[in-house]
């Protein structure tokens, strides 16, 4: 019995995945949220029918009650966070919100298998992220004055990633992050959104040449502390959202280039420079000449994806635990595993889907401030995804970096929610963009029919007028 | 007009975000589609590697699936023995012991070829519902060789207490029909004598699989390969190719001397390889151009990988402009540092005796589940040409002079005609000592079986190795 209940919802939810992530790419079909209602209806029900799959398996599997109140929490969490969010926010983009609500439930479940308490901890992290989020978009709405501190914002960032170089905790050879009071904090999550208003700010503001000068070496100090504190993975994801944005505003792909080349022999002296760097290329080029040590890591994670096949072998299936950090930078890969590789390309699908939609929203919205804001997180989410699953599958050498929404980790987890959320206030503001526009068009037709009817008159009265004399 | 562009430019906001959109959705798009295809591709490797735990957790569910003969004689099960523990029992001993293999204590043969199957499990979902009622294990697919009891026994019986090898295959097909290495162990029990098996540092080097790891000094065997470049120059002329043997032949103050200094008289090319003159090679081999004979060493796969997957040696055998005429002297007997395998040696006798053309050996002919599904099938493959079918037609013509008027004469006049080419390898120069080599297929107008020997330190190969190819083509042909 049991193995019918594993066997039959492998094949479950996998359908009930690519029926979401279909639905998701349908989404930019149609140009109104309303008319994508139908869309996310059903999103809604394939997304809570693949979490009640696993969680069957999981009960059928360990034959524990306790994940069953786990379970109905989560679904209550989840469910609120989508009904308040369309109550409050109606003009809000749903699919992200879909998309993120179903990555923290897949998140959550690979947790659960792999450590219950973690799993737990995250969750309270998840619930008091989206309370703290739900402000987040009528703050953006409201308070323009936020894009007035371009360089305090960089100023704030620099000297957190700075204080965390110099008094940082080492963990895991990378001094990334410190705690207090039993909470490990890891500062340069924070400061990526602190940093992206920042760009955005400078980058609006600059007229000429040596404004963008000053903007860059900015960036450039942010990068170099993170090299400094080994922290590689997001060194890189600022200097990619750097080079993005700096394209972006000043449409030149010229810019782009320069930097690529500049990146590029960066990262020549940094492999020159770090043998840290260059054993985690070697262990990229060959992860088993190494096996038993530099190379254990990535081999163990191939190992992983590669034993799951394409429908996985089930929660509980496999040995994900045999990867060291797999909650953190290998969770692609225990997904893989015991989920399936199908289950794991669609899951990444959906972090296109949700980058794609990020895009969207930035390319139509008219504030050049927040198109840059937009688009930044746009990038850094899906340039931070790209590097954890490629890093896992030896497509890219490894740096270390969380999955957003899916890989355990307080500071990941709560930025990626509020970055979400700025995007939903973006949404916000460009509805009211769109209001402002429509009411333009109006008072400007409005005034054509006043102007065509006193042609009318006029016409009317020469050619009438007369007459009645 | 001016309007519709004015209209078109509009509706591009924003050309780096689009451009952005679709750098990243390429990117994602290869990715994915290359984490697919490595899982998928590389999931046996992977799942074989020793610092792999999941293996474990398929032994746990699964239990180690069957090896069979091609006509279904069972080479090796499992048993869960009085200690509730799985073992693994080979039927037939020690007679399959190295190309059957290992499984405990890392794994070797045809268990580390097959393992990935062996340990998987592809019954229905239903039979695995029913014993897990049971309490029992799934059974593991079971794995149908190539191999032939009969042949392997007459080899493993025909080799006695002597050390060598025997490999034996279907030189159409690829097919691996028997492979014997002697000294051997007994699978049965090889993990209570793995210490002193691995402590054992006298020459016996049981482990060794000699048929495809043993690297010997192929003797004159190797003038198939100084006859093949030979040819090479000289396709329509050999026939003209004439030498006085005197039993010694000196070349520079570098001298080569027959087998036993035998004196060969007056040769021409096809009796000089039947005889296996010594002298009349050497001279052979001064003829040719060094970048021909290097040319057909490496068309002839020396010093390179062979299309085999179970663990081999490469052979080896150099030329270049800087060899001395000693050592070329040698090169062309097959004599010096040239080594190679007597797999090896049975792939280039395998091309001659099909056209020129190299089946890739192999081992496994299909994987079956317990409940009777196809799970994988293999079908012969062509690897590779070697040679040209003339010049494949050449040989064999030399070939079958070697067994009509020469070396192999213990073969004449049979119920089946065979061909070959003898050795006698000289591995120690202070003494005459010699291993007996045969490589050989009958019949040789249509070869059905291609056989290669050699026994260590025994003395000629016309004297000790034929006697064993007879035997197995006897085997073979249902000779009495």
């Amino acid at each position: 019995m049991e193995l019918y209940v594993t066997e039959i919802s492998k094949y479950v939810i996998d359908a009930f995945m690519l029926i979401y992530v279909i639905e998701a790419f349908m989404t930019f079909r149609f140009k109104t949220e309303k008319k994508r209602k139908g869309i996310y209806i059903r999103q809604i029900i394939c997304m809570f029918a693949v979490q009640l799959s696993c969680f069957i398996q999981i009960i059928a599997r360990t034959g524990k009650p306790v994940y069953l109140f786990f379970f109905a929490f989560q679904i209550v969490i989840f469910a609120s966070v989508l009904m308040l969010f369309y109550v409050i926010y109606p003009e809000g983009n749903r699919l992200i919100i879909n998309n993120t609500c179903l990555l923290l439930m897949i998140g959550l479940i690979i947790i659960t298998r792999i450590s219950y308490g973690k799993a737990v901890k995250q969750f309270f992290i998840i619930t008091a992220s989206f309370i703290i989020g739900f402000f987040i978009p009528k703050i953006i709405l409201q308070f323009d004055f936020l894009k007035k501190f371009t360089w305090i914002y960089a100023a704030v960032g620099v000297a957190a990633i700075g204080a965390v170089l110099l008094y940082g905790a080492a963990t895991n050879g990378s001094k990334i992050s410190f705690t207090l009071a039993g909470i490990t904090f890891q500062p340069s999550e924070a400061v990526k959104v602190l940093f992206l208003f920042f760009m955005a700010g400078a980058l609006v503001e600059a007229k000429e040449i040596w404004q963008l000068f000053l903007a860059s070496i900015a960036a450039a100090v942010h990068v170099m502390i993170l090299v400094l504190s080994r922290d590689l993975g997001s060194a890189l994801i600022f200097f990619v959202i750097y080079l993005a944005l700096i394209y972006i505003s000043t449409n030149n792909i010229g810019y782009l280039a320069l930097g690529l080349i500049m990146g590029g022999f960066a990262s020549i002296i940094a492999y020159k420079l770090f043998s840290h760097i260059r054993v985690r290329v070697q262990a990229w080029r060959d992860p088993f000449g190494d096996i038993a040590s530099s190379g254990y890591q990535l081999s163990q994670s191939l190992f992983g994806i590669s034993s799951g096949g394409w429908f996985g072998l089930g929660l509980y299936g496999g040995s994900p635990t045999s990867i060291p950090y797999v909650e953190q930078d290998f969770i692609f890969s225990a997904i893989a595993e015991e989920l399936g590789v199908i289950f794991a390309v669609l899951m990444a699908l959906i972090i296109v889907s949700s980058f794609f939609m990020i895009m969207y929203e930035g390319y139509f919205i008219r504030d050049r401030y927040y198109r840059l804001v937009v688009c930044g997180i746009g990038v850094a989410f899906i340039f931070q995804s790209f590097l954890t699953i490629g890093g896992g599958s030896k497509f890219i050498p490894l740096t270390g970096v969380t999955l957003p929404l899916v890989s355990y980790g307080g500071t990941s987890v709560l930025v990626t929610i509020v970055m979400m959320m700025i995007v939903e206030g973006v949404c916000l503001i460009r509805t009211d963009e769109r209001f402002e526009a429509m009411e333009r068009r109006r008072e400007r037709m409005a005034d054509k029919k006043a102007a065509r009817s006193s042609d009318y008159y006029r016409d009317y009265e020469r050619d009438y007028g007369r007459r009645e004399d | 007009m001016a309007e519709e562009k004015t209209k078109k430019k509009k509706k591009i906001r924003s050309y780096p975000i689009l451009v952005l959109c679709g750098f990243y959705a390429a990117i994602f798009a290869v990715m994915l589609i290359y984490i697919s295809a490595y899982s998928y591709n590389n999931r046996q490797v992977l799942m074989d590697n020793s610092f792999n735990t999941r293996q474990q957790i398929l032994l746990k569910q699964n239990s180690r699936g069957r090896i069979l003969s091609r006509d279904g004689d069972v080479l090796a099960y499992s048993e869960v023995g009085e200690d509730g523990k799985e073992k693994r029992v080979y039927p037939y001993g020690k007679e399959f012991a190295h190309v059957v293999g290992y499984s405990t204590n890392g794994k070797a043969g045809i268990e580390a070829l097959a393992n990935y199957y062996l340990i998987n499990t592809s019954i229905d979902l239903s039979e695995k519902v029913a014993l897990d009622t049971q309490g029992s294990k799934y059974p593991g697919d079971y794995c149908v060789t190539t191999l032939d009891v009969d042949l392997q026994e007459v080899a493993y019986n025909a080799l006695s207490a002597r050390k060598g090898a025997v490999v034996v295959t279907n030189p159409k097909t690829g097919e691996v029909l028997a492979m014997v290495s002697k000294p051997d162990y007994d699978p049965g029990t090889i993990q209570q004598e793995w210490d002193s098996l691995i402590a054992d540092t006298s020459p016996d080097a049981k482990l060794l699989n000699r048929a495809t790891q043993g690297l010997y000094p192929p003797g004159s065997t190797f003038k198939i390969v100084t006859s093949l470049a030979y040819i090479k120059e000289h396709q329509q002329d050999y026939n003209n190719y004439r030498f006085s043997c005197v039993g010694r032949f000196n070349y520079e103050g570098e001298s080569i001397s027959c087998y036993h200094g035998e004196n060969h008289g007056s040769l021409d090319f096809i009796k000089s390889f039947a005889e296996s003159c010594n002298s009349s090679y050497a001279n052979i081999g001064l003829s040719i151009p060094r970048n021909v004979f290097a040319d057909t060493l490496d068309q002839l796969l020396f010093n390179q990988e062979l299309p085999i997957d179970v663990l081999y040696s490469k052979s080896s055998a150099h030329i270049d402009d800087n060899t001395s005429v000693g050592d070329v002297m040698q090169l062309s007997i097959g004599q010096g540092a040239t080594s190679m395998t007597p797999m090896h040696l049975n792939m280039i006798t395998c091309a001659i005796a099909n056209e020129g053309e190299l089946m890739k050996p192999y081992f496994v002919s299909g994987i079956k589940s317990e409940d009777g599904k196809n799970v994988k099938n293999y079908s012969p493959e062509n690897y590779k040409r070697l040679m040209s079918a003339l010049q494949a037609d050449t040989l064999k013509g030399m070939m079958r002079q070697v067994v009509e008027t020469g070396t192999a004469s213990k073969l004449k006049g049979l119920s089946y005609t065979a061909a070959g080419k003898t050795g006698s390898a000289e591995f120690n120069t202070s003494t005459s000592d010699s291993h007996a080599w045969f490589t050989g297929f009958a019949p040789a107008d249509d070869p059905e079986i291609c056989v290669t020997i050699i026994v260590e330190d025994a003395g000629s190969g016309g004297s000790f190795a034929v006697p064993i190819a007879k035997r197995i083509f006897d085997a073979f042909f249902g000779v009495e």
